[in-house]
């Protein structure tokens, strides 16, 4: 005899781990509507962070002659532009989805937090062929990887991963109620890039900031992710220099413990924006 | 007789509210307004509901029906009271509400499937029945926004009634289809409540309804005012309408 339930409690995030065909399936639906009718299809996730790369590379690397003090450029800005482009679709699209499946929040009960997972699985599925291009260039420019360099990308990987999902939990739950979160995201994604060692290095900033500040800089998982991805596909392409011509050191020594600090600092922001999602999704479908 | 649904005082409250941008937030923080209407959907209901019975949820529009079907689903949360249901609930409340449009007729079978509960093996075992049932054979690999609104209204049903929960939440949908169609829906309800499965029906054709339910729960603004053989309920509805 199966046992009286309450209609409409799940178990979160556990429950779309049960319900992973129904994830396949929503994930599918996503991606062919996002491309239909459009003749390059998903070639456009190729497109898209190409032409982005062309653009900062020929300002900054060559304008502002960023190739001078960092070499292989165009590498250490790929790799940190492909960590942002995945944290800033999967944050951006995590948050929007609540919104974008409220017909179906409305009328069927379903555990609502399969819409920002699939989100960001989708992000994934643009992140990868942009890894493709990265590890080309990277190979190209001569980077024959350590073990330790894939862990770090692994370690970077997940760490971006839960943040993205963490927050978009937290912001697509708020967003429900005011629809300010959403415009915040977008100012939070704009800032990110700027806010990590994506364009430029990190020793610059460690010279400017007082030591407090530039913990707060370290702090953030994104720098953190960032760094572990310099590390994991540029580094080893540079013949791994001990200072780079500016005098500053190409990868922070205390990279492992940054690392791993952020991947605490990820899963803590994945805890909290579950409990919070939980605790309002019981008013979505009344709000939407 | 093991009980399916338990529905013990149940209120539930809407907040009216249109606006709030930051300038209405604050006009209401200075003079001290409250800032919504509240709305009450439901007071106080309280029923059970058996293994194999098939109960009609009665009353006119705004009555609360569709939200007491919602509780029921998990979609809404009461404010006061509880709800507790046995075993897989599935709402027929809106069919074709997880249908997408650029997803081929198939497609949105597996999805729609999905999404109320099945598992891929399941929906792999009744896929044949439920395009069959649907009658849609030639279109099922068409995009469902060519379907007219008859075809994409069988395939949906179909899904539903494929389904194969252990209670069936039903709204308002045996409006869908021409006649014949109507007929072999309404055939279908018939044979799931043969077998013995739990139905709760909200209907505005209280002919059929009478027909079709043993037991009919009467909705008034909110309060639950009579619990008993369908067709009692329905009488008393004519007789206060006339």
């Amino acid at each position: 005899m199966m046992p009286m339930v309450t209609p409409g409690i799940g178990r979160g995030l556990l429950d779309v781990v049960e319900r992973r065909f129904l994830l396949r399936l929503i994930v599918r639906k996503e991606l062919r509507v996002r491309y239909r009718g459009s003749v390059l299809g998903m070639a456009w996730s190729y497109v898209k962070p190409a032409i982005q790369f062309g653009v900062y590379f020929v300002a900054l690397g060559v304008f502002l002659r960023m190739r001078d003090t960092v070499p292989d450029y165009a590498v250490y800005l790929f790799a940190g532009i492909v960590v942002m482009n995945f944290f800033g679709e999967g944050f951006g699209n995590a948050t929007r989805s609540i919104i974008w499946n409220a017909p179906l929040i409305n009328k069927i009960y379903l555990p609502r937090e399969l819409f920002p997972v699939a989100s960001l699985y989708v992000s994934a599925v643009h992140f990868f062929p942009q890894l493709v291009v990265l590890l080309v260039a990277a190979l190209i420019s001569g980077w024959r990887p350590t073990v330790a360099e894939v862990l770090a990308a692994v370690v970077g990987f997940l760490i971006v991963a839960m943040l993205a999902l963490g927050l978009g939990l937290l912001f697509g739950a708020a967003n429900v109620f005011f629809r300010d979160a959403e415009n915040f995201v977008d100012l939070i994604v704009m800032v990110a890039t700027w806010a990590s060692p994506v364009l430029y290095t990190w020793g610059l900033v460690q010279a400017e900031l007082p030591r407090w500040l530039w913990f707060v800089y370290q702090a953030n998982p994104l720098t953190a992710a960032v760094e572990l991805f310099h590390y994991a596909f540029w580094y080893g392409g540079t013949g791994r220099p001990a200072l780079l011509p500016n005098g500053t050191a190409p990868i922070p020594d205390n990279l492992w413990a940054v690392g791993g600090g952020a991947l605490v600092v990820s899963l803590v922001v994945l805890v909290v924006g579950q409990l919070v999602f939980r605790r309002l999704e019981g008013r979505f479908a009344q709000e939407l | 007789m093991t009980t399916y649904i338990d529905v013990s005082d149940v209120s539930k409250r809407f907040t009216l509210r249109h606006n709030r941008s930051l300038k209405e937030l604050a006009v209401a923080a200075i003079r001290g307004r409250d800032l919504g209407d509240t709305f009450l959907a439901l007071e106080d209901v309280s029923f059970e509901v058996s293994e194999g019975e098939t109960v009609a949820l009665l009353g006119f529009n705004g009555s609360g029906k569709s939200t007491l079907l919602k509780l029921i689903s998990g979609v809404l949360k009461p404010d006061v009271g509880s709800i507790r249901t046995r075993g897989r609930v599935a709402g027929l409340i809106e069919v074709g509400a997880g249908f997408h449009p650029d997803l081929t007729g198939r497609e949105n079978v597996y999805l729609n499937g999905a999404i109320l509960g099945m598992t891929e093996a399941q929906i792999s075992a009744s896929f044949d029945d439920i395009v069959a049932f649907s009658e849609i054979e030639r279109f099922i690999d068409t995009e469902v926004k060519f379907y007219s609104s008859g075809m994409f209204l069988r395939l949906a049903f179909s899904v539903a009634v494929h389904s194969d929960p252990e209670v069936f939440l039903i709204d308002e949908i045996l409006a869908v289809g021409d006649e014949p169609f109507q007929r072999k829906c309404l055939d279908r309800i018939r044979s799931l409540k043969a077998e013995g499965r739990t139905l709760v029906i909200v209907s505005h054709d209280l002919d059929m309804v009478a027909k079709l339910c043993d037991r009919g729960i009467l909705l008034e603004r909110g309060k639950m005012v009579d619990d008993s053989d369908a067709t009692a309920v329905v009488a008393r509805m004519r007789g206060e309408g006339a």
